[in-house]
């Protein structure tokens, strides 16, 4: 309990400093982005946005003080303005309809590329020197050398335009109502082939490594030679006995992964205009969208921090030397 | 990005934290840290292993080519290499060996000269946030109590805050630039270096030479950078080469998004121009290839060399002889028998 409740506090800590670190950026980079973006937008913003947008930049004249105050309150709270770019729809919408593409992207490739990873680090550490121990490593540390956005890039080319296998932008083609269809689903599914592909490509290497590292520390321990003096089956030592102790950094992993995910795609989003938060920030970024970008950091630093608190509440549930502490 | 491999080749990224708050020892399973006297023979040991190792010298002979490349390219390509000198989207032929860009630019020395751009922030990125990651270990390490705590809560912080979006806010707001690409990469790149460094630096603070360091009166700076530092160049020596790998990658990811400076030539700014002036759909492959696979070729070769480290420092992960192997015995055991 008091390492739950210390780790509680230690997310909320960084909950803060990213808060913090939001409020004083435009407020202390040089070049003055705030002039920067009014020069831009003047022009097509209503004075009541000009307003908002004084305040949460701070370019109002209250103390520094008062306005950190009332920006911590207005995030918490979830006022996070209005976005510019889409006008008038309020920041928190626009990120209510991107957020959960993002889920649907990066969570489907983290779970296949953990699984798969690790039951291949499994393997290799089982069987040292065997075709998946010797073959597979160098290979995947080589796929996964390449940059995400560049797989991502070679995958659109090939399979998408070249072969024309599978579409090659957004989530769902224009001409299909979103619906509980199958029509429909299957279409979401087509369009998710590619992009999660190339994120289980570039990340299933890690996996497989990090496990296998592992797996050959725990393969020496004396109870593993216990088990096989029993003449139990090597099946049943190898994922009962071995891989279930060598499981526990990669549990760790995945939770650092999971957050990872929500802003990680972000490439992979970007290049195959998937309409998840990452292709949304830079959109926002190139608009200045300031409201809009503070926004879609803070979500997702809120969801990274708050699947890393799941996975400690996991944790300790699965390592009892953590609640015997 | 490359994140996930960069951390896993160096050290199991999630085995840190696990084992962190608990007892504060390192994941260093079965490495063995040399007294303070061995400290010599034991990093030529190193040296002489990685000389020894294929994958390493693999890995060093593709790094210097791309080295030498980035150094000759003023030499082979004089001109600028953005010049327009051949029509639009030719394919590679034996006047452009790499064919040409959508503009009629030369892809081979866009490539060429891109190297050296994507080089010199890979390796600035990789040695300053190194830098910043030793003396944070070590002063962690080497004071423990407040200054640990406060240091330890910094390095978590900025370790659990997402790179690639806090990457993107930060460029947002600073002026476009390389000295920004430089200072953003490294403000985000620093905190995993700083925690393998700590957790390896804790281990030997506890051993008994420092302890007589700290007894015969040495000053804290010499024990740190003397006494500690020495004994775990090779965790040092993998750090480093992950922050490189990590800059490479995450300067061409930026660059691609279009938040770096768009003016210089470097791989991933010529990936965003490809990207944008749509060479994946008018088939022009030529284009978008070869900078993709010079970042793969380098972060490929830094990586080589990263787990040659591994295996030279940790006997476990070598590679073990088929003859050696009758049944199915675990041969984790056997080594370490």
């Amino acid at each position: 309990m008091r390492f739950i409740l210390r780790r509680l506090g230690f997310y909320l800590i960084a909950f803060w400093v990213s808060i913090t670190l939001n409020f004083l950026l435009p407020r202390f980079m040089p070049g003055d982005p705030v002039s920067r973006m009014f020069a831009r937008t003047q022009d097509r913003m209503q004075p009541e946005q000009i307003e908002q947008l004084r305040k949460l930049l701070g370019v109002d004249d209250r103390p520094l003080w008062e306005q950190y105050v009332g920006y911590v309150h207005n995030m918490i709270t979830g006022q996070m303005g209005v976005s510019i770019s889409r006008f008038p729809a309020p920041v928190t919408e626009v990120i209510g309809s991107q957020v959960g593409w993002t889920l649907l992207l990066g969570g489907t490739a983290l779970v296949i590329a953990a699984v798969v990873g690790n039951l291949l680090g499994i393997l290799a550490a089982w069987r040292r020197g065997g075709a998946v121990d010797s073959a597979l490593p160098p290979l995947l540390i080589f796929i996964g050398s390449f940059p995400y956005f560049w797989l991502a890039m070679g995958a659109l080319y090939l399979f998408g335009v070249t072969l024309g296998w599978f579409p090659i932008r957004h989530a769902f083609s224009d001409t299909i109502e979103p619906s509980y269809s199958w029509a429909f689903v299957s279409d979401v599914g087509m369009h998710l082939v590619l992009p999660a592909l190339t994120i289980v490509l570039v990340s299933i290497g890690g996996w497989m490594l990090g496990m296998r590292n592992t797996m050959i520390a725990t393969n020496a321990e004396d109870y593993i030679t216990m088990a096989q003096a029993k003449g139990l089956r090597p099946g049943r030592i190898m994922f009962r006995y071995a891989a279930r102790n060598a499981m526990l950094p990669s549990v760790t992993a995945f939770g650092m992964s999971l957050g990872f995910v929500v802003g990680g795609a972000l490439l992979t989003e970007v290049v195959f205009a998937y309409p998840g938060v990452g292709y949304q920030l830079l959109a926002a970024v190139q608009g200045l969208d300031y409201p809009l970008m503070q926004g879609l950091f803070l979500t997702i630093t809120a969801a990274v921090l708050l699947a890393n608190f799941l996975v400690d509440i996991l944790y300790v549930r699965l390592d009892p030397r953590v609640r015997s502490n | 990005m490359t994140t996930s491999i960069a951390n896993t080749a160096s050290s199991l990224p999630g085995e840190t934290r696990a084992v962190d708050p608990l007892t504060g020892k390192t994941p260093d399973g079965g490495a063995g840290l040399p007294s303070g006297g061995s400290v010599r023979r034991s990093n030529q040991g190193l040296v002489h292993g990685l000389l020894t190792n294929k994958k390493a010298m693999t890995g060093a002979a593709i790094l210097l080519v791309f080295i030498a490349l980035a150094l000759l390219a003023p030499v082979l390509y004089p001109d600028n290499p953005s010049k327009i000198t051949g029509m639009a989207s030719q394919e590679p032929d034996a006047e452009f060996w790499l064919g040409t860009t959508a503009k009629g630019q030369d892809v081979l020395a866009l490539t060429i000269h891109g190297a050296r751009s994507s080089l010199f922030v890979g390796l600035t990125v990789g040695f300053a946030s190194t830098f910043i990651g030793i003396l944070v270990g070590l002063a962690s390490a080497y004071f423990g109590k407040f200054i640990d705590e406060a240091l330890s809560l910094t390095t978590n912080v900025f370790l659990l805050l997402p790179g690639l979006p806090l990457l993107v806010i930060l460029a947002a707001f600073l002026p476009p630039g390389l000295g920004t690409v430089i200072l953003v990469l490294v403000v985000t790149g620093w905190a995993g270096s700083a925690r393998v460094l700590r957790s390896q630096a804790l281990s030997i603070r506890s051993k008994d030479f420092v302890a007589a360091a700290v007894v015969t009166g040495e000053r804290p700076l010499r024990i740190m950078f003397g006494e500690i530092l020495p004994n775990m160049a090779s965790i040092v020596m993998g750090t480093l080469l992950a922050c490189i790998i990590y800059g490479i990658g995450a300067q061409a990811g930026l660059e691609f998004l279009g938040l770096g400076d768009v003016s210089t030539v470097s791989w991933g700014n010529n990936l965003y121009w490809a990207g944008n002036e749509g060479a994946l759909l008018t088939g022009s492959w030529w284009v978008f290839v070869p900078s993709g696979l010079c970042i793969a070729l380098v972060a490929f070769s830094l990586a080589l060399i990263n787990y040659a480290v591994d295996e030279v420092t940790n006997p476990r992960l070598r590679k073990i002889r088929k003859t050696a192997k009758t049944n199915q015995i675990p041969t984790g055991k056997r080594a370490a028998a």
